[in-house]
């Protein structure tokens, strides 16, 4: 190690005697040109012709292919939506958006398994980067809502207070907005005629703000006249941070309010209690007699 | 050797020891109270041991902790609906707006130490309160306990039940949080219906428009001290009318309507009711303490605005909720004033029926029978099977009620379509309790068959016999006298006949319409059932079993039939053949 120090040191001092040198000056900027250029060669794209106009078409058409073997079936050959004999067979995508995609697709929704009242949530068919070929097809054929960024949806620039002061308020919008659907802790609810609003405990932040803004099937669309960005960012405050919360009251029964309770009442409670009656009941007051000499 | 007995012929007299200390204070107070004789004969009070009657203890212990619980809530929660900012330890929470009642509420729940777990053992106490006490109202009913003399102690219990409901429902109103005040807008919807009046009883029971500010108050003054009061005085009569009656028993060898075979108060059922009541407080605090019941900082503070998926009231409203839920939405409009028919007759008629019919049951039975005696040997449930089929068919509608109230759950769990369950139901709850009916009664029937086939031809051994012609016959032995006389302690039934319209007079039979609508209501309920054998019958039943055993004494059957000689430790001839 020290030999090699020795030997750093000595070319150091070597080039440093020679800095004041009639070409050193020439040398520099020689020096600076190359290091310049083979950075410039390592960070900028592959191929410097390529503009990022030029990629995107790329990833359109890539998203186009896998558009027409997976979803055109259902959505037509350019996203028109087909209509069947009896009734749509697939909407209309245009305009939907790429946070559409993402979300349907990202959750494993899209492409559906088979028609019925609601798209069923399954293992993702796609991976991340095909998502985002789909996303980027579909963005193209009309405008709508884009994948949102992350500091859309999570409230990094606030203070402590003002985050604290974002969950209370995200708090009391989830229970006006989204509670009626969802459960008051998001565990889900019933919708009419076989319809679900699904759990919200194990969705990401991004794919709640997704459904926030494209309004996936049942669910409504929430604006950003309706419901702000901040407002939406709020909500997943909120729900994120009711998962940090311990459960205080102990063991959950599916967060499902006083049915379960209830269930557990009759078969917890009452169910050992009686068992204990019949225990006390089972042993009877029997003494052992002990035979005593006169 | 005490002091008191002369040790000596000395001339010291012999003294009286000086009593101690806890001897002198119970005679001191029982000079003044003179409690050792009330005490003496109800001390030695005789209980009859069987596990189905200590189920109304499960409630009445419960009732204890709800007072002991409840007492200490009292503490700290503020009856108001006086908005304060909440600036307690709970963060989703702080710094809104509320009412006084949801604010000390959370800091029960999150700032008083063990205020967690006294509102969740409270809470759960309440829902094992109501469910014992329907569990000992079912013990009574299958068993016909409610018969004379205890008609009016059946009606307290059912009061009881009643004040119960009406008790929980004021308590999971009172923490003013989103489920309650949803709880609060159904029942001023249920009172708003009563046709005509509807209107002034809701604006007087708030105070004006609800929700007001009066409603909270006036609920916490009806829960911690009108209902209780009430609850503890109907307590009190219903237990001084088990004594006073004296508790009632299973048949059996020594067993009659005059005696109680059992064990006396003192040692035995002290210890067994006391150990119990410390055994349910074990369970109530287990559940307190380790299972999460209503989380109100979750459902946030009431706001009118909001109401959240999986609104339902505790269990013992859940016959409500359900008959609101499958009830069709009929309205009908006179004179510019809408009947919420739809409303009416699920929230306000339907609950008064049931309660009626159940209430009304044992003067019903009175009435068909005729029977004035008075009963303290109780009924196999399979002895009164239209009895028992009544309480199974009632058990399923209430079941199958809870069950649509809980409707948008049971769809999630289960993935069911939340329309279909509704329609079930509407169905459902005229038909299956119907079908229950049916089948209970006929197992029911069926049981008594059974009892009769024991009592004429033995019991099943399990033993398979061989003739010698080949065929086979399971082998029957009688069973002891004391079983006997178990199964035949119950009295037949007497079924009234439909009298002739007119004797051979010309008179009408007496009592008209209504005694022909009691023979045919007593053909309904008792015609079908089985009767015990007659003596004679038992006794063809023992002569034939004689005459069997006699065959298989001749047939040289008798000593090889019982199976014994295979177990194994037995030589059997021909046994070495099987190792061949």
């Amino acid at each position: 190690m020290r030999l090699l120090n020795r030997s750093v040191n000595g070319l150091a001092g070597r080039i440093s005697r020679r800095r004041r040198g009639p070409v050193a000056g020439l040398l520099v900027l020689l020096l600076g040109l190359v290091l310049t250029g083979t950075m410039y060669a390592a960070f900028s794209p592959a191929n410097a012709s390529r503009t990022t106009a030029q990629a995107d078409e790329q990833l359109i058409q890539e998203g186009r292919e896998l558009f027409l073997v997976g979803c055109s079936f259902c959505h037509g050959q350019n996203g028109e939506g087909v209509r069947s004999d009896n009734g749509q067979l697939g909407p209309s995508l245009v305009g939907v958006g790429a946070a559409s995609v993402d979300f349907q697709v990202g959750t494993g929704r899209m492409p559906m398994q088979q028609p019925g009242q609601q798209a069923a949530v399954k293992k993702k068919a796609y991976t991340d980067e095909e998502t985002e070929a789909l996303a980027a097809y579909v963005a193209s054929l009309g405008p709508g809502p884009a994948i949102p960024e992350e500091s859309e949806y999570t409230l990094d620039g606030l203070s402590e207070d003002e985050r604290r002061e974002a969950v209370v308020n995200g708090g009391q919008l989830f229970l006006t907005n989204c509670s009626a659907c969802h459960n008051f802790e998001g565990s889900g609810g019933a919708m009419p005629q076989g319809k679900v609003a699904l759990p919200l405990r194990d969705s990401t932040e991004k794919h709640i703000y997704e459904a926030m803004i494209t309004g996936p099937q049942q669910m409504p669309v929430f604006a950003d006249s309706v419901l702000g960005p901040e407002d939406k960012a709020s909500i997943i405050a909120f729900l994120e941070s009711t998962k940090e919360n311990p459960d205080y009251g102990g063991f959950e029964m599916g967060g499902l309010g006083p049915v379960s309770e209830g269930m557990f009442a009759w078969l917890v409670g009452i169910g050992s209690l009686v068992g204990f009656a019949y225990w006390i009941a089972a042993h009877s007051a029997r003494s052992k007699r002990q035979e005593t000499s006169a | 050797m005490s002091e008191s007995v002369a040790k000596t012929n000395g001339p010291n007299a012999a003294v009286t020891k000086k009593p101690t200390r806890g001897a002198s204070a119970v005679t001191w107070a029982d000079d003044r109270l003179g409690l050792a004789t009330a005490a003496k004969k109800n001390l030695r009070k005789i209980f009859p041991d069987h596990w189905s009657f200590m189920l109304g203890e499960i409630a009445l212990w419960s009732f204890v902790i709800l007072l002991i619980t409840g007492v200490f809530l009292t503490f700290w929660f503020k009856p108001s609906m006086g908005e304060v900012e909440y600036m307690g330890s709970y963060a989703q929470l702080r710094g809104l707006h509320m009412s006084e009642a949801y604010a000390s509420t959370l800091d029960i729940s999150f700032d008083v130490r063990g205020g967690l777990l006294m509102r969740q053992m409270h809470h759960w106490s309440a829902m094992l309160f109501i469910a014992a006490m329907l569990v000992h109202m079912m013990r009574v009913f299958l068993t016909g306990a409610f018969r004379k003399p205890r008609e009016l102690n059946w009606i307290i219990g059912g009061l009881l039940i009643l004040l119960g409901i009406i008790e929980g429902f004021a308590g999971y109103s009172l923490p003013d949080d989103l489920l309650s005040g949803t709880g609060l807008r159904i029942a001023d919807g249920l009172v708003k219906a009563t046709p005509v009046l509807g209107t002034y009883m809701s604006f007087f029971m708030f105070g004006g428009e609800f929700p007001g500010d009066d409603i909270i108050p006036r609920l916490y003054m009806a829960h911690i001290l009108l209902i209780p009061g009430l609850i503890l005085a109907l307590i009190a009569a219903h237990m001084l009318l088990l004594v006073y009656h004296k508790h009632t028993q299973w048949p059996g060898p020594g067993r009659t309507e005059e005696n109680v075979v059992g064990f006396p108060m003192l040692p035995v059922y002290a210890a067994k009711a006391g150990g119990f009541f410390f055994i349910t407080f074990g369970v109530t605090a287990l559940m307190g303490g380790l299972m999460s019941i209503n989380p109100v900082w979750k459902y946030g503070p009431y706001n009118p605005s909001q109401v959240t998926a999986g609104s339902q009231p505790d269990w013992y409203m859940g016959i409500a909720e359900g008959l609101l839920r499958i009830m069709p939405g009929w309205e009908t409009s006179i004179f510019g004033v809408t009947l919420s028919w739809n409303v009416f007759i699920p929230g306000q008629l339907m609950p008064i029926i049931l309660l009626a019919m159940v209430l009304a049951w044992p003067f019903l039975e009175a009435w068909v029978t005729g029977d004035k005696r008075e009963h303290h040997l109780l009924q196999r449930p399979r002895n009164a099977p239209t009895r028992t089929a009544f309480l199974a068919a009632m058990i399923t509608l209430y079941g199958l009620l809870w069950a649509a109230g809980g409707n948008d759950i049971l769809a999630v769990i289960f993935h069911l379509n939340l329309n279909h369950i509704t329609y079930f139901m509407r169905g459902a709850v005229f038909v299956v309790p119907i079908l229950v009916f049916m089948l209970t009664r006929r197992w029911c029937i069926s049981l008594q068959r059974q009892d009769n086939e024991t009592l004429l031809h033995g019991y099943e051994t399990g033993i398979i016999m061989r003739s010698a012609e080949g065929g086979y016959t399971e082998r029957h032995l009688p069973i002891s006298p004391e079983a006997a006389y178990t199964l035949t302690a119950r009295d037949r039934d007497t079924v009234h006949e439909v009298e002739a319209g007119v004797d051979e007079n010309g008179v009408p039979a007496s009592g008209g319409r209504i005694a022909a609508v009691r023979a045919r209501l007593s053909q309904a309920m008792y015609g079908h059932n089985v009767q015990k054998p007659t003596a004679q019958e038992l006794d063809e039943g023992h002569h034939h079993a004689e005459d069997e055993h006699a065959h298989e004494i001749e047939a040289g059957l008798d000593h090889s039939a019982d199976g014994h000689q295979f177990d194994g430790r037995h030589p059997v001839e021909g046994e070495e053949l099987r190792s061949h």
